[in-house]
């Protein structure tokens, strides 16, 4: 795991003997950040051994995620968190309205179902123009301000289009009820299906709901097409994304961040390159609406609720804004302890704390239980806030912070009393 | 002429509360630079101590009617509210009726605690921070409360009945001379308005009129300067942080009769209140009372069935388009400063 | 004519008149510096020069072309560059990348979408920022953050960064305030070092007279927005004007 701004200096510092430590991994990454998608390659990969670490017979097995549609989740949401990333973890414009994109993207995804061929490819491409196309309007007009104007607008734009979406163009968007796939759509590529048969989206004929389960003993494992398909897509967007880091444009964004006035005072206007990461993360949003409509044919507006461009920005933070790792642990934490919090019931942890004496299973059952079942959203706020304000760098930084204090070795030392003695030279 | 009239009545009303949160929030963000997410909460609070206390004044105890009996033939069991004990039947009865604009006196009290907790605890330590921070840590905040209130008093709307004496409309049409019935609207809606203004009125006196208002304008207009010349500028934010909370909250009391409270009110008013804000122009006051009975007008007409035929659903958005119509024509909103919230 | 002219320019904010009617002629490769009391106009004449306010009145001329109207990354691109009072560089950037940006912004102009090519892999642009932070002696500080530089590094890079982009007309705006004696020192020897390795012109805002007369060329004392005279540092020292106007009030600096 590694902070990306703090990685990029350390490599540039001695660019000369550096080149051959840069050109040590493959595939045109860093040796670090190649050995940073490796894992994520490994982890997306095994995801369906990984996750469902206990027996299905065991107490624990509650605690198992490798269920198809909960890791296509992990993956679809990372994709969503990776591109919101580069909008603000670059350049730090804090957009409360992203989920629009996704949303956006997803209709754009089904109406190809609709209307073409129930393949997902040209489903998932229509995602992602439409979902540019209405990010590029968006940011156009939302990047006229800067700060917390900015933030606003973008919600203001998000809640607009929740509220067409759920009432105002029903024709189009199903409304309440939203829209889901019908036998009788036109489908101009596929031609129609008989009455009574279910339209499933597929990859050139390969069912996305088709799973492979493999059995050891009380353990199982399951493999799914969609997962596959969504895995493959999240390590593109996230290869991608690593290349974005390191560009001459990537380095831009994070001087937009740091000082516009110089950055303007330098030749270089600061909105296209603001405007551009904004339709690059709306892609991203857009890609990761499709993906949710190839795996599960169906849209409803709430997905565009304001609530669900917050969850972006905590999955984000929480993992680490800017950093290249951090947002896809960050939407895997949360999808997780989403999934993992919310089923848990009464009975649950009664059964876990019946080792107790009656009276204290009692009192102990009470407290937790606001916090779990329908009180996810309630632990989700004091996340929000835990994170906010104790780990504003997220989980990467934290980890970094803990590594470092393990680290400490003698040529730590060194550099930091000299930073230091910088700093307070300095301030004389 | 009379749906003129009647949607231009039906506006103040939501205008009012729009105006009465974009004002607590532009006191925050003018004196303490604070971009507040959790104030819709403190609306919601608001209205939930409406709840609580309509509820404490419920407080019954059993009483067996010996002379009567219910429909399975035993004792009838009267619940008595304490009310009754204590002032007696009739002024019992009157109190527990009056229980929403009394909710007012319970709420200031509570407000004004909840707001000078939530600056010492949380904000205060959130002014060097950037603003990204403090959207987010206030988001995490509301929804906390929010699920706080759901938790202890459930997910659906809780009926608060305002006073017998004030269920009923007025007929404006028969006053003005239109046809009786054209323009009917509820007393309560209109002592609601009229709250409203009472409640700007005396921020603005005090802003204007005290002491201790002038240094929080100063303080409003530069920080620094006020803080050069010895005046412990923070605890008067801090106390400023409060009002702002009870004014929130009153809005809250006082919409009860309006639209049963529920948990999600506060964020559904919240959204609006910022783009309110933005229009009137972010710090400016007049510009939030402004921006507020704007736009709650504007809303009332576009959800007129005349012009929903012709642009079906544009009540949903209309004030989203307003806004972004203002913000591309005037950038620092209606009556916004220059250099506010510029980078 | 030079290279910078500025044509009776006059600039009001609300009822003051922070520039009257100023005409300034500054020659190619000068070092050409403009000094004054406080509140005489300084900044607001620098402001008109780089975009960042427009004057009422008046013209403002670079090489021929009109600077008015065009925004300051666009009056950059025609080779103005702007050295600030307080050094503004790129923070939470690596000195190295604070070098970079730059560089790429004189190859590129304004905007370029380089979003696959690898940053580190772009040897040109690695070799000209490497010599950049060679020449203004930084190289072995590339790697740390700009914000933890002191205050005289932050004054090199920022210098650095400008020269980077080889700019016709270097502005700096009172380079020496706050800085200690040697740092002010310092960053007089690179002005000069500057001024004679490259075909560079340099208009200067400053209130130390020491940094003033260690490298002017040519001086224009502004008072109460308007330039009161024009002359050579001899000249200047002893016009009983100045000393009135000027070098009187600030002897207590």
């Amino acid at each position: 795991m590694t902070d990306q701004t703090q990685q990029a200096p350390g490599a540039a510092a001695q660019p000369r003997r550096a080149q051959t430590a840069n050109t040590g991994g493959a595939l045109g990454l860093r040796k670090k950040d190649f050995a940073i998608f490796l894992l994520v390659i490994a982890l997306t990969l095994f995801a369906p051994f990984l996750l469902n670490p206990f027996p299905g017979n065991s107490a624990m097995a509650q605690f198992n995620a490798g269920y198809p549609d909960l890791m296509q989740r992990f993956v679809i949401f990372g994709i969503f968190a990776i591109g919101f990333n580069i909008l603000f973890g670059l350049t730090g414009y804090l957009s409360f309205g992203h989920a629009a994109f996704l949303g956006v993207g997803s209709y754009a995804g089904i109406w190809s179902m609709k209307l073409l061929t129930l393949n997902v490819i040209p489903s998932i491409i229509a995602s992602m123009v439409v979902a540019g196309l209405f990010a590029l309007l968006v940011g156009y007009i939302s990047l006229r301000r800067s700060g917390i104007y900015f933030s606003i607008l973008t919600l203001a734009f998000a809640m607009m289009s929740f509220a067409l979406a759920y009432s105002v163009l029903t024709p189009i968007t199903g409304g309440e009820t939203g829209m889901q796939l019908q036998y009788f759509d036109a489908r101009i590529l596929d031609g129609a299906l008989e009455p009574g048969q279910t339209p499933r989206a597929s990859l050139f004929g390969l069912d996305m709901a088709a799973s492979e389960t493999l059995r050891f003993g009380a353990w199982s494992f399951t493999f799914n097409v969609g997962y596959y398909l969504a895995g493959f897509m999240m390590l593109i967007a996230f290869y991608l994304s690593i290349r974005i880091f390191n560009s001459p444009f990537g380095m831009m964004l994070r001087a937009v961040k740091s000082n516009q006035n110089r950055l303007n005072y330098t030749g270089i206007s600061p909105k296209p390159y603001t405007l551009a990461a904004f339709v690059i993360s709306g892609m991203y949003a857009g890609l990761a609406g499709g993906l949710l409509v190839a795996m599960d044919t169906q849209v409803g507006a709430e997905r565009m609720f304001w609530t669900a461009s917050g969850e972006v920005v905590l999955m984000t933070i929480l993992g680490g804004a800017g950093t290249l790792i951090g947002p896809i642990l960050g939407a895997g934490f949360i999808k997780y302890f989403e999934n993992i919090v919310s089923t848990i019931n009464k009975s649950t942890l009664e059964g876990w704390f019946s080792f107790l004496p009656d009276t204290a299973s009692d009192i102990v059952v009470t407290l937790i239980y606001p916090f779990v079942g329908k009180g996810w959203h309630l632990t989700l706020g004091l996340l929000f806030m835990a994170v906010v304000i104790f780990l504003p760098g997220g989980l990467v930084q934290g980890t970094q912070k803990i590594a470092t204090v393990f680290r400490r070795d003698k040529k730590a030392e060194p550099v930091e009393s000299a930073a230091a003695e910088q700093r307070k030279s300095a301030e004389d | 002429m009379e749906a003129i009239i009647l949607q231009f009545l039906n506006g103040l009303d939501k205008g009012s509360a729009y105006a009465l949160i974009a004002l607590g929030l532009t006191l925050i963000f003018g004196t303490l630079g604070v971009v507040n997410f959790a104030h819709g909460a403190l609306f919601m609070i608001g209205a939930f101590c409406a709840v609580t206390f309509s509820r404490l004044l419920n407080l019954s105890h059993t009483v067996v009617d010996e002379s009567r009996t219910d429909f399975l033939g035993n004792p009838l069991e009267l619940q008595v509210p304490y009310m009754y004990d204590f002032f007696g039947v009739n002024t019992g009865a009157a109190i527990i009726d009056w229980a929403v604009p009394l909710s007012i006196l319970f709420a200031i009290p509570v407000m004004i605690g909840i707001g000078v907790a939530m600056e010492r605890g949380l904000i205060r330590h959130f002014y060097k921070r950037p603003h990204a921070d403090q959207i987010l840590v206030t988001f995490g905040l509301a929804i906390v409360l929010q699920e706080v209130i759901k938790y202890f008093y459930g997910a659906n709307p809780i009926p608060t009945p305002a006073p017998q004496a004030f269920v009923g409309s007025f007929d404006f049409g028969l006053m003005l001379g239109f046809d009786a019935g054209s323009i009917v609207y509820p007393y309560w809606r209109l002592i609601y308005f009229m709250f409203a203004a009472v409640i700007i009125a005396a921020v603005f006196a005090f802003l204007q009129f005290t002491t201790f208002g002038m240094v929080v304008r100063a303080g409003m207009a530069d920080r620094e300067t006020v803080t050069l010349l010895g005046i412990d500028i923070d605890k008067r934010f801090t106390i400023m942080f409060g009002i702002a909370a009870a004014v929130a909250g009153l809005a809250g009391v006082m919409y009860t009769p309006i639209n049963s409270p529920n948990y999600h009110m506060g964020m559904d008013f919240l959204v609006l209140s910022f783009v309110v804000v933005v229009v009137g122009g972010m710090g400016s006051l007049p510009g939030a009372v402004l921006a507020g009975f704007l736009l709650g007008i504007i809303e009332a007409f576009a959800s007129m069935a005349e012009v929903l035929d012709v642009l079906p659903g544009i009540n949903q958005i209309i004030i989203y388009l307003v806004a972004i119509i203002v913000l591309l024509t005037r950038p620092r909103g209606l009556m916004g400063r220059k250099g506010v919230m510029e980078e | 004519m030079g290279i910078l002219e500025v044509k009776n320019v006059g600039k009001r904010f609300g009822g003051l008149q922070a520039l009257g009617d100023v005409n300034l002629s500054i020659a190619e490769q000068t070092v050409h510096a403009i000094i004054g009391p406080n509140g005489a106009g300084k900044s607001t004449l620098l402001n008109c020069l780089v975009g960042k306010l427009i004057p009422d009145t008046g013209s403002v001329t670079f090489e021929g072309q009109s600077v008015l109207g065009r925004k300051p990354h666009e009056i950059n691109q025609m080779g103005i560059s702007r050295v600030f009072q307080t050094p503004e560089i790129f923070g939470d950037l690596t000195v190295m990348e604070n070098m970079m940006i730059p560089c790429l912004a004189k190859r590129d102009g304004a905007f370029a979408l380089h979003g696959y090519k690898q940053l580190l892999r772009d040897g040109e642009i690695v070799d000209k920022a490497e010599h950049m932070l060679e020449d203004m002696n930084m190289a072995e500080k590339r790697g740390m953050h700009a914000a933890s530089l002191s205050r005289g590094d932050k004054r090199r890079l920022e210098i650095g960064m400008c020269l980077a982009q080889e700019p016709r007309l270097l502005l700096l705006d009172e380079p020496t305030a706050g800085m200690a004696r040697a740092d002010t020192n310092n960053t007089i020897d690179l002005l000069k070092q500057i001024k004679d390795s490259r075909p560079i012109t340099i208009a200067i805002i400053e209130h130390d007279m020491h940094v003033v007369f260690s490298l002017a060329e040519r001086i224009t004392v502004l008072a109460q927005g308007t330039p009161l005279v024009e002359d050579t540092p001899e000249n200047i020292k002893g016009h009983p004007k100045v000393r009135e106007a000027y070098l009187g009030e600030s002897s207590g600096h």
